[in-house]
């Protein structure tokens, strides 16, 4: 660790901030339909589409109108992909992809996880690419988005019983928030080198006169929707670790910020919203605290390096001219510091875009972003999906405390009864289980163990990485795992299904009852949710049902893979 | 209403398709290709008047005149329609094994040079395998064996990756790293000590 590392993850912490108040106002005024500078554009869609722009719905058709509209866009991916030797933009003359592939593909990118057991430069066309992936990057981020909308509309507001219209929400994030963002973001890291073009791939004859063959395409569009929409699918392989992607530690710096931008500015917007600034700000600080312990565990055990490797003559102590700790699967260009940063900040929300291969890291290195995922991507967490997440933690925290003092709990004003603790409760239960069961599983079937890269606890923490990650619609991995087979493609396809719709149910379910009642006014005896000990109980709830549901596999992956790797083990 | 919803499904999902598939990265290119043309296209770096590689996608260099990049998992090395790392974890006996063959092999290559503990960017693995880059220690180390087969003054190769060294972006950003193509395009303009050929 060096005072740069901490430096640049202080600009770091500092860009974010920065941003929050600005965009969340932003944000606000996107939502609540005030900015209107695309008017026109929008009544037309509204028009082609039947869409009643004026109607408020139930939490019940807002349900309904999410799950069909991510229903007909993964049918459409599907297709597109299976079709996909038949339509243009394929200089390579990339053929269709396989049956389950284009599954997992389209479920993968319909709920904004991302997952790839595909290689992107050989698998992928330019049409899919740009006509399926990077819409779906923008589409499952406006719906991610809007969620967390209708949620804190069923918080604040009074008796209505009404959540919004999610077509209006839908078609407003993606003209209003994600177009204009992305297409900055896209031209600021082209000037530092990131392609885009529609070019055939590139054989040139190097200095040696080899023959290296360049892949190129349109990556600088979708990759900033990848960052900005905490999506994370990579246009390569080896997603923002390749040059192509993210050449330059500034695009770095510009893409980790662009992942935390939307995340942390619906924490002010919430605020405004609730009219309750501190709460806004109580919710920042509790993300804040949980990210600045992930960043710090990752950065001391990637910097402390590997004993294994050390005593094998390599030198883990940095200097200026030496990068120094664990640097297999990491780049030159970024170093220890933004490896782990990068690392903290995509697993933290539900981005999974990587800088480095997080299979490669040190055991506890590597257990943070599963720790991260596995906390229900709460610290900052997903666009959108962070917000209601940490929503549902608040539910609970209320709910807890005020069975310690005896009271009926409420937030916000709003009793917290049965029904809602029984929704919230759902969407905990309903992600640990998918995990816990599907990675068991895999654990103990011929099919799952073939997949693995790793022997000994570390092929464990594979398999448990790759059900956490598609659970939480995440899609970083411990890449070594061969994901592109049927008992893989199959189940974590359905994985990130579960993932996303069988939580977004109950999370619906928990606004439209919240939209229902009444708001009471504040008394002595309600529970205030602006001080720094309602951020500890926060953070408190959040690690008790996070870390302890998940405790026992961890500590059969990378807890005891840490004591055998100091022990000098190897397997 | 509900039977109403399947409508705006099936339309949104073409119109925004169209919007952010289509017209969205096409408008990126059209703008990336007017202002950014050299990079929107891959930074391309010629030598005698051809294309030699790109700035940012490292390359193979096995010749003892230049200096080498990193190890690399991308295919059979630096196949850059082929990115990625070796995955292989902590404990695994394989990098182990791997990273004390490239330690051996660095050793040789650098006349004995090596005393001490190797850079540890020098026998690892890029996550793209196609990191273009080595660390300033790491290319040090090689100076010795570049100026010997070149016949060259070793201070004068030194003085070369110096210059080729970057610092860190803006001052404070990411690591410092010599580039290696840039180094060994330096490297073969440079005027040499003496008139025998570079042996290759």
């Amino acid at each position: 660790m060096t005072g740069n590392g901490w430096l640049q993850i202080a600009i770091f912490c500092t860009a974010v901030l920065l941003i929050t108040k600005p965009l969340g106002v932003y944000a606000l005024r996107v939502y609540d339909g005030s900015m209107a500078w695309l008017r026109p554009v929008e009544r037309i869609i509204y028009r082609a589409s039947g869409v009643d722009a004026g109607d408020d719905q139930h939490w019940t058709d807002y349900a309904i109108s999410r799950l069909i509209f991510s229903g007909a866009t993964m049918l459409l991916t599907y297709a597109a992909l299976r079709l996909q030797q038949a339509l243009p933009f394929n200089p390579q003359g990339m053929p269709a992809v396989t049956g389950r592939q284009a599954f997992e593909t389209a479920a993968s990118f319909t709920t904004n996880t991302n997952w790839q057991s595909y290689s992107g430069e050989t698998t992928m066309s330019y049409f899919s690419q740009m006509t399926q992936l990077t819409f779906h990057n923008f589409a499952s981020a406006a719906t991610g988005i809007a969620l967390a909308m209708a949620l804190i509309r069923g918080v604040v507001r009074r008796s209505a019983g009404r959540l919004g219209n999610f077509w209006v929400d839908l078609v407003r994030g993606t003209l209003y928030l994600l177009l204009p963002l992305s297409v900055m973001l896209a031209l600021l890291v082209v000037q530092q080198g990131v392609i885009q073009n529609v070019s055939h791939y590139l054989a040139i004859t190097t200095v040696e006169g080899a023959r290296q063959v360049l892949a190129m395409g349109p990556v600088a569009s979708q990759e900033a929707i990848k960052e900005l929409g905490t999506n994370g699918g990579g246009f390569f392989n080896a997603n923002s670790a390749h040059p192509f992607e993210n050449p330059t530690p500034w695009t770095n710096l510009l893409e980790m910020v662009a992942i935390f931008a939307i995340p942390s500015a619906l924490t002010y917007t919430y605020g405004r919203m609730a009219r309750n600034q501190r709460h806004g700000w109580a919710i920042w600080s509790a993300m804040f605290i949980l990210f600045l312990v992930g960043v710090t565990t990752v950065y001391r055990a990637e910097s402390h390096g590997n004993p294994i490797h050390a005593a094998r003559g390599v030198d883990v102590a940095a200097s200026a001219a030496n990068p120094g700790g664990n640097m297999e699967g990491k780049e030159v260009r970024f170093g220890i510091v933004n490896s782990a940063l990068f690392a903290t900040v995509t697993t933290a929300t539900s981005c999974g875009a990587v800088n480095s291969m997080h299979d490669s890291f040190t055991p506890v290195g590597g257990m943070v972003p599963i720790i991260n995922m596995q906390l229900g991507e709460v610290v900052f967490g997903g666009v959108g999906a962070g917000m209601y997440g940490m929503i549902v933690m608040i539910i609970l925290t209320v709910f807890i405390a005020g069975l310690m003092v005896g009271r009926t709990p409420e937030y916000l004003g709003k009793k917290i009864q049965a029904r809602e603790v029984q929704m919230a409760m759902l969407y905990v239960l309903v992600f640990a289980g998918e995990i816990l069961v599907l990675s068991a599983i895999a654990a103990v079937t011929p099919a799952g163990l073939k997949g693995l890269n790793n022997a000994g606890p570390h092929g464990l923490s594979e398999t448990l990485y790759a059900f956490t990650s598609t659970a939480a619609n995440n899609g970083s991995a411990f890449a070594g795992l061969t994901g592109s087979t049927y008992f893989y493609n199959t189940l974590l396809g359905l994985n990130t299904l579960i993932g996303r719709f069988a939580m977004h149910v109950p999370m619906l379910a928990l606004a439209g009852f919240l939209a229902e009642k009444k708001i009471a006014p504040e008394s002595t005896g309600s529970f205030p949710v602006t001080s720094p000990l309602f951020v500890l109980l926060l953070i408190s709830v959040i690690l008790i049902v996070g870390a302890l549901t998940f405790f026992p596999a961890l500590s059969l992956g990378p807890i005891v893979e840490h004591f055998l790797m100091d022990a000098g083990r190897v397997f | 209403m509900r039977h109403t919803q399947l409508r705006p499904a099936i339309v949104l999902t073409l119109l925004l398709c169209v919007i952010t598939g289509f017209i969205y990265p096409g408008v990126v290119t059209v703008l990336a290709q007017l202002f950014f043309r050299r990079q929107a296209n891959g930074s391309l770096v010629s030598a005698a008047g051809h294309a030699v590689g790109s700035a940012l996608i490292g390359q193979r260099f096995t010749r003892p005149g230049y200096f080498h990049s990193r190890p690399s998992a991308a295919g059979a090395g630096y196949d850059a329609t082929l990115s990625g790392g070796t995955n292989l974890g902590p404990t695994s006996a394989k990098l182990a094994d791997t990273l004390i063959a490239h330690a051996v092999d660095t050793v040789v290559k650098n006349d004995g040079a090596m005393k001490g503990k190797i850079p540890s960017d020098m026998v690892t693995s890029s996550g793209s395998g196609l990191d273009p880059d080595i660390s300033p220690a790491n290319a040090r180390l090689q100076v010795a064996r570049v100026a010997r087969v070149r016949g060259m003054d070793s201070s004068a190769v030194r003085a070369l990756v110096d210059r080729y060294t970057e610092g860190r972006q803006l001052g404070v950003l990411g690591d410092a790293r010599v580039n290696v193509l840039r180094l060994n395009l330096a490297l073969d303009s440079a005027p040499r000590a003496t008139s025998t050929p570079v042996p290759r």
